[in-house]
């Protein structure tokens, strides 16, 4: 009985909660904030900020949170940003195995869209998930038909996912789909669309703390991805309420 | 040192209900079309409703992600039936393999509500209706998900469905028509609309019968 106990106590280490801890989910530490996407009349745009949260310090800000995937996609990633280049890594992967495969097909953002979801489930699965919320956009033509379909989804760090006409993730589904709820409709040109997602982006830079004032906004249609050069948005702080705040106050 | 407790949970309730009716020769299969996180909707246009077979209509409330990810895994074992016997799976069949693959996951389940809804291998209409573990049984009718409290007594009186305890025992499919049925459906997911913030935005009603299968959408409150 004695002899067996070191073992058993090695053995119950090891199945222990304190053995399996690094192999566990944890709590993000570089975030990145809204992305919010819309379909418009020659295919998908997407905007998101530059920055890089830790924590509540706005650490970086020159991160790139769209890039674009294979020759038909766009992704978008919210939340952590080290998960976000993991899954370029494995996106990489997949679109040279696709293009190794040389047979004049390629995969589209559907395809895409439906990869990513089964590698968050599947990491969710595990309890070890990836700490992001990811928006795929893409352009691609159906086989045999002239007409190029959009498409935009969103996939989320347990798995959820679906498409829509429009998208936001994080602070982005609270205040920007209410927007585009009421002002999206079919056939929106480039311009509206644009506007229409600078006004959602603009709220967002007002109400989110971990929003910066610098984004990009990225357009995919059939030619392909075009992503802005990073700018800001004009802001309006003139408000008498905020002159001399203070005014009246015990103590000022 | 205490067991950490994960700051994060792997299920999420995409809400939503769903309900089923079963007739003499058809059978009617509806759900919402709204997906919901918390307080806030994802989609207002997101079909609950899955094919399994020909005669064999799923329709799922719950989290989406395992929702999806079983029916993908029925998709398959369809599949594989389909090269090994020449033939689709009957509704009954069906309904065994649903509830095996649900308790297979006993320990870490699919939180997913399920009714199965179609047509038995004399035509008539059948439902059957799950927890989130496997536990199953074939009824007359049926509701599941975030408006099930609502809709269910309502379905009870109305379809006045008899004891499962008497006998002889008595067949539990609704002596009522497929229109009255279908219109039995809109006025409990208007009614379920009103109530439960989790149902609304669209109804989609999947309808079985001999002639084959066919689907109508109903519009409902978005609010």
């Amino acid at each position: 009985m004695n002899s067996m106990e070191p073992n058993q106590a090695k053995l119950s280490l090891l199945y222990s909660p304190e053995a399996s801890q690094s192999q566990r989910t944890l709590n993000p530490n570089v975030t990145g904030t809204s992305v919010v996407a819309l379909k418009y009349k020659d295919g998908v745009l997407m905007a998101a900020d530059m920055g890089g949260s830790y924590g509540s310090t706005l650490r970086y800000k020159s991160i790139e949170r769209m890039k674009p995937i294979g020759k038909h996609s766009l992704i978008g990633a919210s939340g952590e940003i080290s998960d976000f280049q993991e899954v370029l890594r494995y996106l990489d992967e997949l679109t040279l195995q696709d293009s190794m495969c040389d047979d004049g097909n390629s995969l589209g953002p559907k395809e895409i869209h439906n990869y990513l979801s089964c590698v968050m489930y599947n990491r969710r699965n595990k309890f070890n998930p990836l700490w992001n919320s990811f928006v795929l956009a893409g352009v691609k033509k159906k086989p045999g038909v002239d007409k190029s379909e959009t498409y935009l989804g969103l996939v989320n760090m347990i798995g959820v996912n679906f498409e829509d006409d429009h998208v936001a993730t994080g602070f982005g589904n609270h205040l920007a789909r209410p927007i585009l709820r009421d002002e999206w409709r079919e056939d929106l040109s480039f311009e509206e669309g644009v506007r229409l997602l600078e006004k959602c982006m603009r709220v967002l830079l007002y109400r989110d703390r971990s929003a910066v004032n610098k984004l990009q906004i990225a357009n995919i249609t059939e030619k392909g991805v075009t992503i802005s050069q990073p700018y800001s948005l004009k802001t309006f702080w003139g408000f008498s309420a905020f002159q001399n705040p203070t005014a009246g106050a015990q103590g000022s | 040192m205490t067991k950490q407790h994960a700051n994060w949970s792997p299920y999420d309730n995409n809400g939503g209900s769903v309900v089923a009716i079963a007739g003499a020769d058809y059978c009617v299969v509806a759900a919402d079309t709204r997906m919901s996180t918390g307080y806030s909707i994802l989609t207002r246009g997101y079909s609950k409703i899955s094919k399994l077979a020909d005669k064999a209509y799923m329709a799922s409330s719950g989290f989406q992600a395992d929702v999806k990810a079983l029916q993908k895994h029925l998709s398959a074992k369809h599949s594989i039936y389909q090269h090994q016997h020449n033939k689709q799976m009957s509704c009954p069949a069906m309904a065994q393999l649903l509830s095996n693959t649900l308790y297979f996951k006993r320990f870490f389940p699919y939180y997913a509500f399920n009714v199965l809804g179609g047509l038995d291998t004399e035509g008539k209409g059948c439902v059957f209706t799950y927890d989130a573990v496997g536990s199953y049984e074939r009824v007359g009718y049926s509701a599941q998900g975030s408006g099930s409290t609502l809709i269910m007594p309502f379905l009870d009186n109305q379809l006045k469905s008899p004891s499962p305890l008497l006998l002889p025992a008595v067949d539990a499919v609704t002596p009522l028509s497929e229109g009255e049925a279908i219109d039995l459906v809109k006025t409990v997911f208007a009614s379920a609309t009103e109530r439960d913030i989790y149902t609304g935005d669209r109804l989609e009603i999947t309808v079985l019968n001999a002639n084959g299968t066919r689907t109508e959408f109903m519009e409902l409150r978005k609010d």
